[in-house]
């Protein structure tokens, strides 16, 4: 794997450019940065991520437990206050809300971790100076014709260093 | 300055304190650590010698306890109010004031759950009313009191803020396991999750903020209903009320925006951070502390004029005592003071507003005033509880146990924020970045 360092974006961009023109695919280009710039900056294909469905599944798995939570409470506690219906709606509607809220809220987080593949395992190469506003370009190109023509193509866009990881 | 050394310089500035420790964090840390201290003396000594060390009477048994759970409840919303509404409507004046406003809810929050567990003398009970399982004596929680649904609330919303605070620092998290070594280093690494920064990983982020966001905000407007209702669910006149939640909502906000203005000064002093946070920041949170000031002056006087055209006796009495009667009228007028009276004009002058120093200033007496607001909502109503008129039991006045107690929830939440500050970036340091590579409309300068 090649990591090309560049110091600005449209250079970057460029890059990416002239690789895809050059049969590189979208999933052998990874950008890496520590600053989020707008989508789309690099010219990359937006990948599809599914965050927006788990806030739904977590709302319905909160709801469903806070249902098992509040009748199962009133009904192993059969207290009958002033005649009224052991399973009392408007108290409950309190807790199904909050959990309804605290499943969704859960989920998204637990979505952002899976969707953003966190931890991270993709062995992608770290470079410090990332960290410190630079931007990363990660090619994977196993030949290593490939991989001289992928450096030569970073260096010709305006790669400060291109280095093999 | 080229994006790459502004953003190292992003980096060096707001990751100085977390990485290098001034001579004053340890004079802070000692003097807030011997505060804490003598609140746990304090909570071990009620715990000994029992509820009576409070100055609580037959009729008022909900007082300066309760008082500071509402308040620091209260504090808790702005915080998470003032970072998703200005996430959802892209302003981008937010960028350095989410997080310390979060990291104040989270321990504003915790705080004020400590204060009913401290109120029922006995805390280690507290789990039989509260936990959702049967220990040993088949009794399960009552579902249908307001004393079970304010748990639910506070979980999910300390849940959600910490949660939302956790996201938004993965990205920072990696910059400081960049910059850090040793143990530090590893700690960041694990918490990082090893995030990368890949395009795909900030298209995620900036969804998630949107979601978490969307999701957080009912859920705060219905935690401090739920503490409204509290009082209101109880018959008790001047409490028993469905005006209660939205005036808890709007007093909530009014005192938590005062509260993340306070947070805001004394971060940009003791962190030196004039740079990040600005006259401009305080110039816009000015504006906004005085539309929420107008909201709140709009509740108070219906609270007042329904009081008083219900036409009950003792509602009548209750602002009575409130309005005419010393030393609880005092407190009245002080309310009305420094919540209303001196703020409002000074926030219509821009310079005001600009000024840090007046700005903390004028947020320490709303919130002076709105801690007063909450002790007259729960006492008063209680100093005349009907038809058992205890008449041989004396007026209700707070023992020094009580102002201890006070006094240390503001030593535990000034605890929490520098702690957070010494080992996690206060300022956000991606939103930062991201507001250099974007001018208003969200586009790259030069594109």
């Amino acid at each position: 794997m090649l990591l090309g360092i560049f110091r600005e974006p449209e250079a970057l961009r460029g890059a990416m450019l002239a690789l895809r023109a050059a049969a590189f695919g979208g999933r052998d280009l990874t950008v890496l940065s520590s600053v989020p710039y707008p989508e789309g900056t690099f010219g990359e294909e937006a990948e599809p991520h599914r965050l927006h469905v788990f806030p739904f599944v977590g709302a319905a798995c909160g709801f469903a437990v806070g249902l098992l939570l509040t009748i199962g409470t009133q009904l192993s506690n059969p207290l009958v206050t002033g005649g009224k219906p052991l399973l009392s709606i408007p108290p409950m509607l309190n807790i199904l809300f909050e959990a309804t809220l605290l499943g969704a809220i859960i989920f998204t987080v637990a979505g952002v971790i899976f969707e953003s593949r966190l931890p991270d395992v993709s062995g992608l190469p770290r470079d410090p100076r990332i960290e410190e506003g630079m931007l990363g370009l990660a090619v994977r190109a196993s030949a290593p014709t490939r991989q001289g023509e992928a450096e030569q193509l970073m260096r010709e866009h305006g790669a400060i260093d291109v280095v093999q990881c | 300055m080229q994006l790459t050394s502004s953003a190292a310089a992003v980096n060096a500035d707001l990751l100085h304190f977390v990485l290098r420790t001034p001579r004053w964090f340890w004079i802070a840390a000692a003097v807030l650590g011997l505060v804490l201290a003598v609140g746990i003396a304090g909570e071990v000594v009620m715990i000994v010698v029992g509820l009576q060390v409070l100055g609580l009477t037959n009729t008022v048994s909900w007082a300066v306890l309760i008082t500071n759970f509402i308040f620091w409840v209260g504090i808790s919303h702005a915080g998470v109010m003032i970072s998703a509404i200005l996430r959802l409507t892209h302003a981008e004046w937010r960028r350095p004031i989410t997080r310390c406003s979060e990291v104040l809810a989270i321990f504003a929050l915790l705080t004020a759950a400590l204060f009913p567990l401290i109120h029922s003398g006995r805390v280690w009970r507290t789990i039989y009313w509260v936990f959702p399982y049967d220990f040993t004596r088949d009794i399960w929680p009552n579902i249908r009191s307001a004393l079970i649904w304010d748990p639910a609330a506070i979980l999910t919303y300390l849940t959600g803020t910490v949660l939302f605070v956790y996201v938004g620092l993965l990205p920072d998290l990696a910059v400081a396991r960049a910059r850090s070594s040793g143990f530090r280093r590893r700690l960041y690494a694990a918490l990082s999750l090893g995030f990368r920064g890949t395009s795909r990983q900030w298209r995620i982020q900036a969804t998630a903020s949107l979601l978490l966001s969307a999701l957080i905000l009912p859920v705060f407007v219905s935690v401090h209903s739920i503490v409204a209702w509290d009082l209101s669910m109880a018959i008790l006149p001047a409490w028993h009320t469905t005006l209660l939640a939205p005036y808890f909502v709007i007093g909530a906000v009014h005192s938590g925006v005062a509260g993340v203005v306070i947070v805001m000064a004394v971060l940009r002093r003791a962190l030196r951070l004039e740079a990040y946070i600005t006259r401009e920041h305080f110039e816009n949170i000015g504006r906004l502390q005085l539309v929420v000031a107008f909201g709140y002056i709009f509740f108070f006087l219906s609270d007042f004029y329904f009081g008083l055209f219900s036409r009950d006796a003792i509602e009548e009495q209750i602002w009575h005592l409130r309005l005419f009667e010393s030393p609880t009228n005092l407190l009245m007028y002080a309310q009305i003071l420094t919540t209303i009276v001196l703020p409002l004009p000074l926030w219509f002058i821009p310079r005001v507003r600009q000024n840090p120093a007046l700005m903390f200033f004028i947020s320490i007496g709303v919130n002076i005033g709105m801690w007063l607001e909450r002790y007259l909502l729960v006492v008063t109503p209680q100093s005349l509880k009907q038809p058992f008129v205890f008449t041989w039991v004396s007026t209700y006045e707070p023992r020094p146990m009580e102002y201890l107690f006070t006094f240390v929830a503001m030593a535990i939440v000034a605890t929490g924020v520098l702690v957070f500050a010494k080992l996690l970036p206060i300022v956000p340091l991606a939103e930062i970045k991201e507001g250099l590579t974007t001018d208003a409309a969200g586009h790259l300068p030069r594109a």
